[in-house]
């Protein structure tokens, strides 16, 4: 947080008092948001406020999973989080998975096994299938498509998208005896 | 200052009295999707699920109750033990929308909102429930039967919080069903939970998505207790068939976008008879 951010200006100090200046922690960095207006969205903000755009937005109602990101450790639709509700936990967003030109082992799949098409839908995915293989690293196929149901994609049918899960479960299986 | 974040129940009851006009909001999943939509235009938010009290859950076994804070999420009732205490509330979350919603989505929330078709209502309903209420001043309960008034209209008063869900732990299969166009991120065109009691032999039925709230089919409940066997885990073809008629005339759905009040109403007795069978599965 920013030395001249106050969070609790003029309010008890349980809680954050939020005004046209909060800050939300992104990929490790602290970022200001200023002169927002309250309802807005996280996706709203990571993408018209901070520009990162690599959270998409489609439905705006959490059927589609493109705008997925992770907020406190949980996955969750960043157009269903209220933006300002989000300031003090950990949000870690498809830019903060890998280093540009460096890509996860999940976007490394993803490419080997064809999951990708028109890519609107991959950065959500690929949150996903982190999230996912974070809490169950040998998932069953029925596991993948309930775990991954949130996450809408119109032009590969899933199979492949499936393949690059399993593929990165058996690598990592590979690498960790 | 128009959005607040308080992360202690007295600090939030507070801001909550402060700001009766306020709008109040635990996961988001279904707030944000009206303010998305443009529909709901606050002017001051005050965001609950950092609230430390409301986070959590507690087994109480000499009174066989759980009580369960309003902002615990449905990811959080499908996890061990809540998901062996109470089953079909862990059934009816996994039902509900994505991994995503569900990650945020809380049973507080699902009250509050209080569709016909929230997916945790009818196990509330079947469990006989308890909703814990409070404001800075003063605190109450109620069944969770008074506290749904009516489509999306709730007993809570505007200086009011939920706090708290105190659910009653049966000895006795449970278990939810829901009819959608399809198995995941569906809103139910007809839902029902059916609940045991082993040591009263009683059975318990509340389907949702069929009336303006929740309803308990009191006709079906009486006719089972009298006509399964606990002993053998037994019902009747015939009986089978009588409860999802009856749960069927119990119901009183509508015709909108989503279905038919005919399909509803067929949905809701097929529905009905299933679970009876998986609770009675012998002849």
């Amino acid at each position: 947080m920013t030395d001249d951010f106050d969070s609790s200006r003029g309010l008890h100090s349980d809680v954050f008092a939020l005004s046209e200046i909060y800050a939300l922690h992104v990929n490790g960095g602290t970022h200001e948001v200023r002169d927002a207006w309250i309802g807005e969205s996280l996706l709203f903000v990571l993408r018209e406020r901070l520009g990162l755009m690599g959270s998409k937005g489609a439905c705006e109602q959490g059927e589609c999973g493109s705008c997925s990101v992770m907020v406190g450790g949980e996955l969750v639709c960043s157009c269903l989080v209220l933006a300002a509700s989000a300031v003090e936990q950990s949000i870690v967003t498809i830019e903060g998975i890998a280093p540009v030109g460096s890509p996860s082992d999940v976007q490394q799949a993803f490419v080997d096994a064809g999951a990708v098409q028109c890519g609107f839908c991959t950065p959500g995915l690929i949150m996903a299938t982190h999230a996912l293989l974070e809490r169950s690293p040998e998932p069953t196929e029925f596991e993948i498509r309930e775990e991954l149901s949130g996450n809408v994609c119109r032009c590969t049918g899933y199979g492949r998208i499936i393949d690059a899960v399993q593929r990165v479960a058996v690598r990592r299986r590979a690498v960790q005896p | 200052m128009n959005a607040l974040v308080p992360t202690q129940l007295d600090e939030a009851l507070r801001v909550i009295g402060t700001h009766p006009d306020a709008l109040v909001v635990a996961g988001g999943t279904d707030a944000m999707v009206e303010i998305n939509a443009g529909h709901r235009r606050p002017r001051m938010v005050i965001a609950v699920n950092r609230v430390a009290e409301l986070r959590s859950w507690t087994y109480d076994p000499a009174g066989a109750t759980v009580r369960i804070g309003a902002a615990v999420t449905y990811s959080e009732l499908m996890e061990s033990p809540l998901a062996e205490l109470i089953p079909a509330l862990a059934e009816a979350s996994r039902t509900v929308g994505s991994p995503q919603i569900r990650n945020a989505g809380t049973l507080g929330g699902n009250l509050g909102t209080c569709s016909p078709a929230g997916d945790g209502l009818p196990v509330l309903a079947a469990l006989g429930a308890v909703v814990h209420l409070a404001s800075a001043t003063r605190e109450r309960s109620l069944p969770v039967s008074d506290f749904m008034v009516g489509v999306k209209r709730t007993a809570l008063e505007a200086d009011e919080l939920i706090t708290a869900i105190t659910i009653p732990v049966l000895a006795g299969w449970q278990g939810y069903s829901k009819v959608g166009v399809r198995n995941a991120m569906v809103i139910a065109l007809a839902s029902a939970c059916l609940a045991t009691d082993v040591t009263t032999s009683s059975v318990r039925l509340a389907v949702g998505s069929v009336g303006p709230t929740i309803i308990r089919c009191a006709d079906a409940e009486a006719f089972a207790g009298e006509s399964v066997s606990f002993a053998r885990r037994s019902a009747t073809p015939a009986t089978v068939a009588r409860f999802g008629e009856l749960a069927a005339a119990a119901s009183h759905p509508i015709d909108d976008h989503r279905a038919t009040a005919a399909y509803r109403r067929h949905a809701v007795g097929v529905l009905a008879s299933r679970l009876l069978r998986r609770a009675f599965p012998n002849d």
